[in-house]
This record gives C-alpha cells, sequence and structure tokens, in this order.
C-alpha cells in the first residue's frame, strides 16, 4: 500500500467530515424559525433574556462561517455544549449512552461477519440444495427491516419463548449480552443477508477463476487452493460489505435501541429529535458521520492491504 | 508411428471422446482425438478455436469439470489418466505433467507475490522446504532470463509485463520437473515480439531436460517450426498426423492444405489472402458425416453420410475419404 493511496483515503475522510458537519450545523439554519429558539428546546415563549444568552454562547449573531468553525473546533476539542432540554453537557449525556450503542453495535457486528460470512462460504463451496436454501433464506433476510424484524422478534420471544428479555439493558456482562442479543439480532440480520450473499458470488467467482485451475493443475490440495487462492481472493469483497454493513448497523442502531428500549446514541437522538434539542441531534449526528466514514476508510485500508491492485487502481485516479 | 528409440509412449490418447453437458443436455465436444507423444518428444495440437483442443489438454491432466464424461483413454506412461483417484491425481499433476497457460495475467493469483506462485508448486503440493524452493527457482528464473529474480519474487503480478509474467509462468511449469509440459497457446495473450522469445524459452529448456511437450496452437507454421509432428484437429476431431519436416509438401487432409494456403505469402506481397469458404465448426455441431465436407472443396456424396476414420499412409495418418497423396514431387498443384 502506498503512502499515496493512505494519504488520498486520508483527505477523503477528512473532507467527507467537514462537508457532513458543514450540513449538519447548516441545517439549523434551514428549519423554519429562530435557530436560538430551537436551542432551547421549543417552548412556546422562550425567556428573551435566556435567548440572548444563547445567541452569545452560540456565536449565532456572528457570521455564519464564523459560527461555524466555533461550532466544529468546540466539537473537536470534546466540547458538544449544553443541553438545555436535559439540562447537562452534551457531552456528558453522550458519554452515559456511548457504552450502550457500542455494545449493541459490537454484538450485531460479530454476528454479521461471523454469520454472514461462514453461510455465504458454505454456500458457495458446497453448492447444490446447500447453496440454493442459503441464497433463498439470505435474500429473505435481506428484505426485512429492522423494525419489522424487532416487531417480530418482540412477539415471538414476548409471548412465545421466554428465552431472551425483550426490554431493557440488563446489568453486568452476562445480563447486558442477553438484553442484547434480540435487539442484535434484529439490528444484524438483513445484513447478514447482504454479506452471505456477496461472499457466495466472491467466492463462486473465484473458485471458477483461471488462477485457481492453475492451482489445481499444480496438484496443491484443495484445501490449499480454497484457503490460499479462493477465501483469500474473495476476502476484499467480503471485508468490504461488511465495512459498509457494520457502518450501516450504526446509523439504523436507532430503530433497535428504541423498539427494546436498549438506551444509546439513536434513542437519545430520536429522543432529543422529538424535543428539538438541536445541540445533542449536532452532536451525535456528527459523532454517527465520524465512526461511518472511519469504518469505511479502515475497510478500504484493510482491502488495499490485502489486494494491492485496489491501492494501485484507486490510486491512479486523481 | 513408430520412432525406433522409443518402446512405449509417454502420452498416448486414444480415441478421446468428451462429452459434456451444454444447456442442460449432453453434447459431444470432442468426438475422437488421437495423440501420442513418445518421451522427450514435441507434438503440436493444432486447430481453430471450438476445435477441441484445448479440452484435449486439459483431459490430459484431467481437468475437466465433474460434469464431464470421456469415452477411449489417456495414458501416461501405460496409466490412465481417467482412471486416477483423486489423491493419485493430484501427486500426477504435481510431479510428472505442468501446463502452461494461455493468459498469464489471469492464471496467476493476482493478489499473492510471484515468489509465492513460484514455490507453491513445490513447497504445498509436494512439501518441499520453502528455503529450498526459493533457492531452485531463483535458479530457474536466472534460466528463463529474469536476472534480477530477488525483488521479482517480492513483486504481484501486476507490476510485470505479459512477457515477463509468462516466463514466470514456465519457470513454475520447470520447477516441478515434470515429464511432459503442456503449453495451451503460450504465446496468444503476448505481443510479436516477446512471442519469439518465449518460445524460444520453452525450447531451449525441453533441449536441456528431455522434456516431452504438447503444444496447444492455432498457427501451423509456428507448430510445424517448434514439433517433431503436427497433429491437426477440427470440430473436436484429429483429421491428420505428420512429421512436422514434412508437413508443407505431404498434408493429405483438405483442411490442413486449406490452412496451409491461407498463410501469407512473404514473398508475393500481392497476392491476395485466401481463405477457407464457410466458418470453422465447434465440436457439437459437427454433422453426421465428414465434419470438413461443407467447407472442402473435393466433397463427395461419400463425405457427407460417412466419417471418415484415420488411416495411414506412410508414417502419417489422415482421416479423408479421399486424402491428397503426392503423385510425383513435381506436380504438387492440387488446391
Amino acid at each position: 500500500m502506498s503512502l499515496r493511496f493512505l494519504s488520498v483515503r486520508l483527505g477523503m475522510l477528512v473532507l467527507t467530515v467537514l462537508v457532513s458537519s458543514l450540513a449538519i450545523y447548516g441545517a439549523m439554519f434551514l428549519t423554519p424559525g429562530d435557530p436560538a429558539t430551537l436551542l432551547v428546546g421549543g417552548s412556546r415563549n422562550p425567556d428573551p433574556a435566556v435567548l440572548a444568552q444563547i445567541r452569545s454562547d452560540y456565536h449565532l449573531d456572528d457570521p455564519f462561517l464564523a459560527g461555524y468553525w466555533h461550532w466544529l473546533s468546540n466539537f473537536l476539542q470534546g466540547d458538544f455544549g449544553q443541553s438545555l432540554v436535559y439540562r447537562d453537557s452534551v457531552t456528558g449525556l453522550i458519554g452515559d449512552r456511548a457504552g450502550d450503542t457500542v455494545a449493541l453495535v459490537a454484538y450485531a457486528a460479530v454476528l454479521v461477519l461471523a454469520g454472514g460470512m461462514l453461510i455465504g462460504t458454505v454456500a458457495a463451496l458446497r453448492g447444490g440444495r446447500t447453496e440454493a436454501l442459503a441464497t433463498t433464506l439470505t435474500a429473505g433476510a435481506m428484505a426485512v427491516p429492522t423494525f419489522v424484524m424487532a416487531v417480530l422478534l418482540i412477539w415471538l420471544f414476548a409471548v412465545r419463548l421466554p428465552w431472551f428479555p425483550v426490554y431493557g439493558s440488563g446489568e453486568g456482562f452476562t445480563d447486558t449480552l442477553a438484553h442484547l442479543t434480540l435487539p442484535a439480532v434484529a439490528l444484524a440480520l438483513s445484513w447478514i443477508g447482504y454479506v452471505a450473499q456477496v461472499t457466495r458470488t466472491a467466492v463462486r467467482g473465484e473458485l471458477r477463476s483461471e488462477h485457481v485451475e492453475t492451482a489445481r493443475s499444480r496438484g496443491v490440495p484443495e484445501r490449499v487452493v480454497i484457503r490460499r487462492h479462493v477465501l483469500h481472493n474473495a476476502s476484499g469483497a467480503m471485508f468490504a460489505v461488511s465495512g459498509v454493513g457494520i457502518a450501516g448497523l450504526i446509523a439504523t442502531a436507532a430503530v433497535a435501541e428504541q423498539a427494546f428500549g436498549t438506551g444509546g446514541l439513536g434513542a437519545l437522538m430520536i429522543e432529543a429529535a422529538s424535543k428539538q434539542d438541536m445541540a445533542v441531534v449536532q452532536a451525535v449526528s456528527l459523532i454517527f458521520v465520524i465512526v461511518f466514514v472511519v469504518i469505511n476508510t479502515g475497510v478500504d485500508l484493510i482491502s488495499a492491504a490485502v489486494d494491492p491492485r485496489i491501492a494501485a487502481q484507486k490510486g491512479a485516479i486523481r | 508411428m513408430t520412432e525406433p528409440q522409443n518402446a512405449s509412449p509417454l502420452l498416448h490418447i486414444d480415441g478421446l471422446r468428451i462429452d459434456l453437458p451444454l444447456d442442460g443436455a449432453p453434447r459431444t465436444v470432442v468426438h475422437r482425438a488421437d495423440v501420442t507423444i513418445p518421451e522427450g518428444r514435441a507434438v503440436a495440437l493444432v486447430g481453430e478455436s471450438g476445435s477441441g483442443k484445448s479440452l484435449t489438454a486439459r483431459c490430459v491432466m484431467g481437468l475437466l469439470p465433474g460434469s464431464a464424461r470421456i469415452h477411449g483413454d489417456v495414458r501416461f506412461a501405460g496409466e490412465s489418466v481417467p482412471g486416477m483417484n483423486a489423491e493419485r491425481l493430484r501427486a500426477f499433476r504435481a510431479a510428472e505433467v505442468a501446463m502452461v497457460f494461455q493468459d498469464p495475467r489471469a492464471h496467476i493469483n493476482p493478489a499473492r507475490s510471484i515468489g509465492d506462485f513460484l514455490i507453491e508448486g513445490l513447497t504445498t503440493a509436494r512439501r518441499v522446504p520453502s528455503g529450498e524452493a526459493v533457492k531452485k527457482v531463483t535458479g530457474i528464473l536466472r534460466e528463463v532470463g529474469i536476472p534480477d529474480a530477488d525483488r521479482r519474487m517480492r513483486q504481484r503480478p501486476h507490476e510485470l509485463s505479459g512477457g515477463l509474467l509468462q516466463r514466470v509462468m514456465i519457470a513454475a511449469a520447470l520447477a516441478v520437473e515434470p515429464r511432459l509440459l503442456l503449453a495451451d497457446e503460450p504465446t496468444t495473450a503476448l505481443d510479436v515480439t516477446t512471442q519469439e522469445e518465449v518460445m524460444a524459452i520453452i525450447g531451449e529448456a525441453r533441449e536441456a531436460r528431455g522434456l516431452a511437450l504438447l503444444f496447444i496452437t492455432h498457427d501451423l507454421e509456428l507448430a510445424a517450426a517448434v514439433s517433431d509432428r503436427v497433429v491437426v484437429m477440427y470440430a473436436g476431431s484429429t483429421v491428420e498426423e505428420l512429421p512436422a519436416a514434412r508437413l508443407r509438401a505431404h498434408a493429405a487432409h483438405p483442411y490442413t492444405r486449406a490452412l496451409l494456403a491461407s498463410r501469407p505469402s512473404v514473398f508475393d506481397e500481392a497476392a491476395e489472402l485466401r481463405s477457407i469458404p464457410g466458418r470453422p465448426l465447434s465440436g457439437f455441431e459437427a454433422p453426421e458425416g465428414c465434419a470438413f465436407s461443407d467447407r472442402c472443396t473435393h466433397v463427395q456424396d461419400v463425405c457427407r453420410s460417412e466419417r471418415p476414420q484415420p488411416s495411414p499412409h506412410g508414417d502419417a495418418f489422415a482421416a479423408c475419404h479421399f486424402p491428397y497423396v503426392l503423385a510425383s514431387e513435381e506436380t504438387a498443384d492440387h488446391a
């Protein structure tokens, strides 16, 4: 992987975050009404003194770019401002809930990686009925959105099978794990399907490729052919789709958190949005964007390390 | 073909027929292939695309898909290749035959280093320690004209030119010290200047090691230049076999003669380039009678109804009802 490729990817990361942060900050001015009123939290008759205080705190009377820069530099230093609805620092609010979201997304990511790659690989290698069954089931899984799956799981486990708790976040490791199982499954399922499908196609394609024929023609044991040539070469596509999947989990985590009442950043954002708590919405949105972009870049770098052609191709497009 | 110094041939393809499922129904893609290669000799298998030459070569290595049905026999040093079990087939591929494929860019794993590719045949298939394998392939790389072996082995396929990659493929094939080298149009994907170099490398390696060669090509002239005998395939059947040196004068099958006549002449630039009327058939399209009958200028009724069997003339064979036989050396103008 060349230094140039690395710097191009990192440059794109910074650019994406800058553009998104501009959009997130600017959205406050595009929404109807006075930004100061939004920051107060949508109360009907805000105290003019409080409004003036907010105007100066948030630099709303400064030129747009100066205000934006002030907000962004504070954000980058970890100061996300004050929530007037929760009467707490936004940093504190986010810090309290970040752990729940990280645990949920990590749990779901493990399910997506292990489940998707395993199902896809086995389907492609076994072929025949196994492949047909796996393809049908994973295509079905892809089609079910998280909120539908959440309702189905709650119905199934609350009403029929008392195996897993369907609400709340739990205490201690095992209890937390039990509480997070259903939300993680609901969150991960469509991505498991997606990763399995892409993995199956990639492994299939490599199995048919000419370089695999070469390896077989040299008497390389089939086990080694599968590991060194088929899976190794398919791993680029597998990691790429998994990366998008895990980034996608962050975006939809809010749905599962809300449905199962596990709490977390997603739930916080939904709550804050409904209470028109702009400071919280802005901070959580930007955090999601940053995590999303960082994961995607990380996946690109891993893919390039596995298959140097990617770096050669993408580095050339300038 | 009885050559005095050879008792039993290294490779004997005897009445090979291959059926492959196409659109669900089994279709005969190779009708009858007969090829014999004595130890240390070079035989060229010549034919257009679809003639079944590559399938025949793959059958020698047991590389056909599992859905293929094979009739007749392929014997390597007396042992039937289609009769080998998986373990024996693997050992056979690892030690006794090696194949140089047409397109090195597709046939060498693009995600692994050149060094990995070169030593793989030795380390995984033959359990040679990797230090020893590296030493061995470094020597062979020098032999095929790649002096900076250490640097090349660290590079990836996309960093090498096509000609260089094909040398790497040849080096990988030579590294296992096979008795038979199969070369499936090894120069078709290369540009003209590197084609000659690659053929020279194969020729030198063959001479140095006493290696037998099955050279697959669509180029009759090249075939005659690099091999001892030439076998011509058309629409899934071998139609003619003869010593390379006598190809021009003694070719007996109308298809071979037509191919020879359609070469551009170096000496007479004004001469019109001749072509064979009609289009080449694939094995599964071959009609009941002689597959070439629709395009043959000497066709008779019997050609359309009865498929000619290979019949000997001198030390050559031709599958034709009316083979061209030299009446006298002077009157060679028949076509």
